[in-house]
């Protein structure tokens, strides 16, 4: 029996409305100290460290919108039988360095949902992707990213 | 600048030694705009989420696996490909250490792999990774 609903498998190539992100020298200094980098081109903010788009692209939720635990409501999460989402792997190929100053584009969409059977039970493992673009559409990064319920 | 052919299948990359203090997580979490209370309310995160202590962030640990390799390759080339994935948790007061190792050398391609590690120290791998860099020579 499959845990995936015809439902919750139409959700497969929908997308979050497409993102756009102004990076500021101030902003990669801020990350670069945060993470404690030690090359002075990141801490200088002349270019941006290859994770720093994690955080740049993460969703600014007003505070009345975060939940008790102080995260906000993921999207493209469908309704599944198993409610415990944790973080699988990410998988990045990046094409061009982040400057200050770039203008990016960024786009999410679920991918794939599939099950496995784990040694503690099922799980299904959702599959997204992340396409990051300069306004002009050249290709700056595109990743997976995978996340596990169980 | 290094030269490809001197690289070699097996080479160890530099380690690293991470202790996350309350300042650090909070200056990072707050660089990359997260509220998840379990990296900087001590009490929420042990009674309500049920964790040991405050947990450090996964994709800091990723970002270290990152620094490993940019500040191993400096100027002498660029990074293709990275993945890593979170595979057990790791808590303030923990000590980490992060390296990595060259696995295969593509001097046609001019290409080098690199798997990648942060371990809790003297103990367990909670982030494994990957990398793919390309030299300029």
């Amino acid at each position: 029996m499959t845990l995936i609903s015809d439902e919750a498998r139409q959700m497969i190539g929908r997308s979050d409305p497409p993102i756009r992100v102004d990076v500021s020298r101030r902003d990669i200094i801020k990350y670069s100290i945060a993470t404690e980098q030690v090359l002075e081109k990141y801490l200088n903010g002349d270019e941006a460290p290859p994770m720093f788009l994690f955080g740049a692209l993460r969703d600014i939720t007003p505070i009345d919108q975060l939940g008790p635990d102080g995260i906000a409501s993921a999207s493209l999460v469908p309704d599944l039988p198993l409610k415990r989402v944790m973080a699988g792997g990410t998988k990045t190929r990046y094409f061009c360095a982040v400057k200050p100053g770039d203008v990016l584009i960024a786009e999410r969409s679920l991918a794939d949902m599939y099950e496995k059977s784990g040694s503690q039970g099922p799980l299904i493992f959702l599959v997204y992707k992340l396409i990051v673009t300069t306004e002009s559409g050249e290709p700056v990064v595109e990743e997976t990213q995978t996340r596990i319920v169980r | 600048m290094r030269r490809l052919d001197e690289i070699r299948a097996g080479d160890e990359l530099p380690t690293r030694t991470h202790q996350p203090t309350n300042v650090s997580l909070f200056l990072y979490n707050a660089a990359i705009w997260n509220a998840h209370r379990i990296h900087y309310d001590e009490r929420y995160t042990t009674e309500v989420e049920k964790h040991p202590g405050i947990v450090i962030d996964g994709p800091l640990q990723g970002d270290w696996l990152a620094q490993a390799v940019m500040n191993w390759l400096g100027d002498d080339g660029e990074l293709v490909e990275f993945e890593y994935s979170n595979r057990r948790a790791s808590h303030l007061g923990d000590t980490l250490v992060s390296g990595g190792r060259v696995e295969t050398v593509d001097l046609e391609n001019a290409e080098v792999e690199l798997s990648l590690f942060v371990r809790i120290h003297d103990g367990d791998v909670t982030a494994p990774g990957r990398a793919r860099v390309r030299f300029k020579n």
